[in-house]
């Protein structure tokens, strides 16, 4: 285990790094862009002099490199400054959103895994079988179209046609967990529909893969039944690949949803990040994408955690 | 009156109180049933107009809100700011559903013979929704909070010729300026100058959200939503709802399906591609208003060809505003005139005949002019207006005909604004709705402004404008707006296709005054307190 303890420390520095140079990489990319907050805030009726203003009150008159020292320092010591636009807290500003973030992506993710897992495993199965196939041909229409229009198709049916569901999202702080689950109901079931595709194939082919195997083989000619030579026998062997995809997939859950945020309404964190890039509010642009990549490292860190867990093997390079 | 004439004027009276029909073709249809147009115009007052109604929560969707949106009026932008800022906070002046100017926080005001100076009475009753009362301090450092320079505010240049703001006790301002402003009372209508609690240094307190709206603000997020319950002190009438809440609906077709859904009581904006089917819906009620927003197309006065009128005449003659209206704004939209100043504006010109498409007179204008054949070059982009690029290439097809060659060119939205528009010499440019024609003459069309984009210089033109600006008679004022639309119509150096329409839509359930304010979309952005529920 010991092994085990260290290689998580050396992720974590080296996941660090990675969050370093990812912030100066954010830094000179907004800087990068035409035009400045200045003239965004003000847009087509700024003059000479209300941008020079308005530049010198936010301190964007001195050289790129002293602000991003500056934001650094700050970051350091756990303060993310505060929004250029709003004068608001960047955490303030952030962390609602990203619960409610969360919130849809646990919702989305404690519904898609199993279900994916499961599915992967019955497909293995049962493969070329109707229920294989229909199974696949399902998850892969449902993978191949564009997330805002399974949402809109979802709203057509569920919300306009049979309203059972609100066709907007909009959460406020005195909800009930029931009827947050309600209102978040579409937006999980867009996100749900989106990644089990991925996660039901790879589960399903990495099961295939081992159903080859001699010992696979050993195990029917022992008499084993079929469902049980793939859970017990198939199955642990599988896990890192599954693993692997999961995390992805999770991390996609957190990353990769303000197509379905706008559809919904849902006010989540990605809205947030796209305002904040259009008007080079670079605090908050740094902030959203920090926790993008810290959401990444650690989820990829926890993949190859489980793996190692799951797999003896892995624990003794060579 | 017959039987069948009555069991006919209930049916319409009962289409009118759901909404299915205006009051226009309320007594239209009465008329034609054989009333006189008195008795359905009491028939309209006593059976379907429905009084309104206190209570309820207006659920309001607004298409333009970001999560960068602040409470600062100097950096209003998006139509979530503007519509929060008419729910809780107020101005001097505004805008009524027929267009004219009515009070809001001023009672009443008045000018100096020469309208250099004007006085402002504020509501002695105005209070903020913290409990303090309104009064002349806070009016002059929310004004000041757009002067001096080191000001961040868009509308700095709107009150550049103010010289001082002063009060004249507790309620009373005055406003000094450089030269004579009919139009300032207009002017405090515009959504910048909202009123905000002064701190004792003489800047105003914006953060908080605190104003002397209709509503106060209970909690909300920008870009999310609002939510506000009536302000009981409120100075003027209306604030039928007990509570307000604005949702952020960027999405167009999400703000579609949470009307028809029934999520929300309002939207601030339809899809004109499907407005036809929306219509169908019996529960939803449409508004098509025109706006004094509208689309230009400048052509530089000081280069070869425009230098010459006749070239320019040509160019708008070769128009079929008709097909444009009807296959790129899908006739949600006013026909132009070559004039800036919308049916939406004060002192409109009736009576000015209307240019048509004539590929014929195009041509021998251009005759006159030596310029057979000619060949110019259309500069736009999708940004400009949805279906920008289009129209350019259909004006380009109905010129033909006129034997004038329109290159269509296809521009980056990015940067349109600094490297095309006012630098290329033909152009197509979307203009957001003035509230007088006085702001936008000086502000496009004044010889020396920056921004006049056709370079045009009419001496005439421009005498006029100094005479209207400080004319305090209404019919004067009227006659010389007259004859700068005539100018420009036929001398100036902008093609008008249309002004765009302001179509927004409520649920049948939401009752409406008859007239609609132009300002904005949901009646002058006042929908909240000028709206009702009809049960």
């Amino acid at each position: 285990m010991g092994d085990l303890t260290r290689l998580v420390f050396k992720r974590l520095g080296l996941g660090l790094g990675t969050i370093l140079v990812v912030s100066v990489l954010i830094f000179f990319a907004v800087e990068l862009l035409p035009g400045d907050i200045a003239e965004a805030v003000l847009g087509q009726g700024a003059t000479e002099e209300t941008v020079t203003a308005m530049r010198e009150q936010l301190g964007l008159d001195r050289p790129a490199f002293v602000r991003y020292f500056e934001w650094l320092g700050g970051a350091v010591t756990g303060d993310f400054g505060v929004s250029l636009v709003s004068g608001e807290r960047v955490s303030d500003a952030i962390s609602d959103r990203f619960v409610n973030t969360l919130f849809l992506a646990s919702y989305a993710a404690v519904i898609a895994v199993p279900i994916s897992i499961l599915l992967g495993v019955f497909t293995a199965l049962y493969r070329n079988t109707i229920f294989d196939r229909v199974a696949n041909v399902m998850t892969l229409t449902t993978i191949s179209s564009p997330e805002f229009f399974l949402g809109y198709v979802l709203i057509l049916f569920l919300a306009v046609r049979a309203t059972m569901f609100p066709a907007i999202s909009s959460l406020s702080g005195d909800m009930g967990l029931l009827e947050l689950l309600h209102r978040a109901f579409l937006p999980m079931l867009t996100l749900v529909l989106v990644v089990t595709a991925h996660m039901m194939r790879m589960t399903r082919a990495a099961i295939i893969n081992l159903l080859a195997s001699p010992y696979i083989e050993m195990a029917r000619l022992k008499g084993t039944p079929p469902w049980k030579v793939i859970v017990k026998h198939a199955l642990p062997n599988a896990w890192a690949p599954i693993i692997n995809v999961v995390a992805l997939n999770l991390a996609y859950l957190i990353t990769g949803v303000v197509l379905v945020e706008v559809v919904f309404v849902y006010p989540g964190i990605g809205q947030l990040l796209v305002d904040a890039v259009a008007k080079r509010d670079f605090p908050v642009v740094q902030a959203c994408c920090l926790i993008f990549a810290a959401t990444f490292i650690l989820l990829n860190l926890a993949a190859d955690v489980g793996a190692i867990l799951t797999n003896p093997r892995l624990r003794h390079p060579k | 009156m017959s039987k069948k004439d009555q069991v006919l004027i209930n049916r319409i009276a009962d289409a009118a109180r759901t909404g299915r029909i205006s009051r226009r073709d309320f007594i239209n249809t009465s008329i034609a049933a054989g009333l006189t147009a008195t008795t359905a115009t009491g028939l309209w007052t006593t059976k379907a107009a429905a009084q309104p109604k206190s209570g309820g929560t207006f659920r309001w969707g607004l298409h333009d809100g970001n999560t960068s949106d602040t409470h600062d009026p100097g950096s209003y932008v998006t139509r979530q700011m503007i519509y929060l800022a008419h729910t809780h906070r107020s101005y001097l002046t505004m805008i009524n559903g027929d267009g004219s100017l009515g009070p809001d926080l001023a009672d009443s005001w008045e000018a100096s013979a020469d309208a250099s100076e004007w006085t402002f009475k504020i509501n002695e009753n105005a209070s903020f929704h913290s409990g303090k009362k309104c009064t002349a301090d806070d009016v002059i450092a929310s004004l000041n909070h757009h002067r001096g320079d080191d000001t961040t505010s868009a509308a700095k240049a709107l009150l550049s010729d103010v010289v001082e703001i002063t009060k004249d006790g507790d309620y009373t301002v005055k406003i000094t300026l450089t030269g004579g402003n009919a139009d300032l009372p207009w002017l405090m209508t515009d959504y910048h100058f909202a009123i905000c609690p002064a701190n004792d240094d003489g800047t105003i307190e914006w953060k908080s959200g605190d104003g002397t709206g209709p509503y106060k603000i209970d909690g909300g997020e920008f870009g999310v939503n609002w939510q506000l319950s009536r302000h009981d002190g409120w100075h003027r009438e209306g604030a039928y709802f007990d509570k307000v809440e604005i949702l952020v609906l960027n999405d167009p077709n999400a703000r579609q399906t949470a009307l028809v859904t029934g999520d929300v009581d309002a939207v601030s904006l339809i899809e004109l591609k499907t407005m036809a089917l929306l219509q169908r819906d019996p529960n939803i009620t449409i508004h098509n208003i025109p706006s004094a927003g509208a689309i230009t197309m400048p052509m530089h006065c000081n280069k070869a060809p425009f230098d010459n009128p006749d070239v320019r005449n040509a160019m708008k003659l070769a128009m079929n505003r008709d097909e444009i209206i009807e296959k790129i704004a899908f006739g949600a939209a006013t026909k132009g005139n070559d004039f800036h100043h919308s049916p939406a504006q004060p002192y409109w010109p009736e009576d000015i005949p209307q240019r048509e498409y004539d590929p014929d007179q195009a041509k021998s204008l251009l005759k006159k002019a030596g310029a057979e054949g000619l060949t110019v070059s259309l500069s736009t982009a999708d940004s400009v207006y949805a279906g920008a690029v289009d129209m350019a290439v259909l004006y380009a097809e109905q010129a033909k005909a006129a034997g004038i060659n329109v290159n269509v060119v296809r521009e980056p939205n990015d940067g349109y604004y600094s490297d095309v528009w006012l630098v290329k010499p033909f152009t197509l440019v979307s203009w957001g709705a003035r509230p007088t024609p006085d702001v936008m003459y000086t502000l496009a069309y004044k010889a020396d402004a920056a921004w006049n984009e056709s370079y045009w210089v009419n001496d005439r033109f421009n005498e006029l404008l100094l005479m209207g600006k400080a004319e305090l008679d209404d019919a004067k004022r009227g006659e010389i707006y007259r004859e700068m639309a005539m100018l420009a119509r036929d001398d100036g150096g902008t093609i008008i296709p249309f002004f765009n329409n302001f179509v927004y839509a409520n649920r049948s359930n939401v009752g409406t005054p008859d007239a609609l304010a132009a300002s904005w979309e949901c009646d002058g952005a006042r929908a909240a307190s000028r709206w009702w529920f009809t049960g």
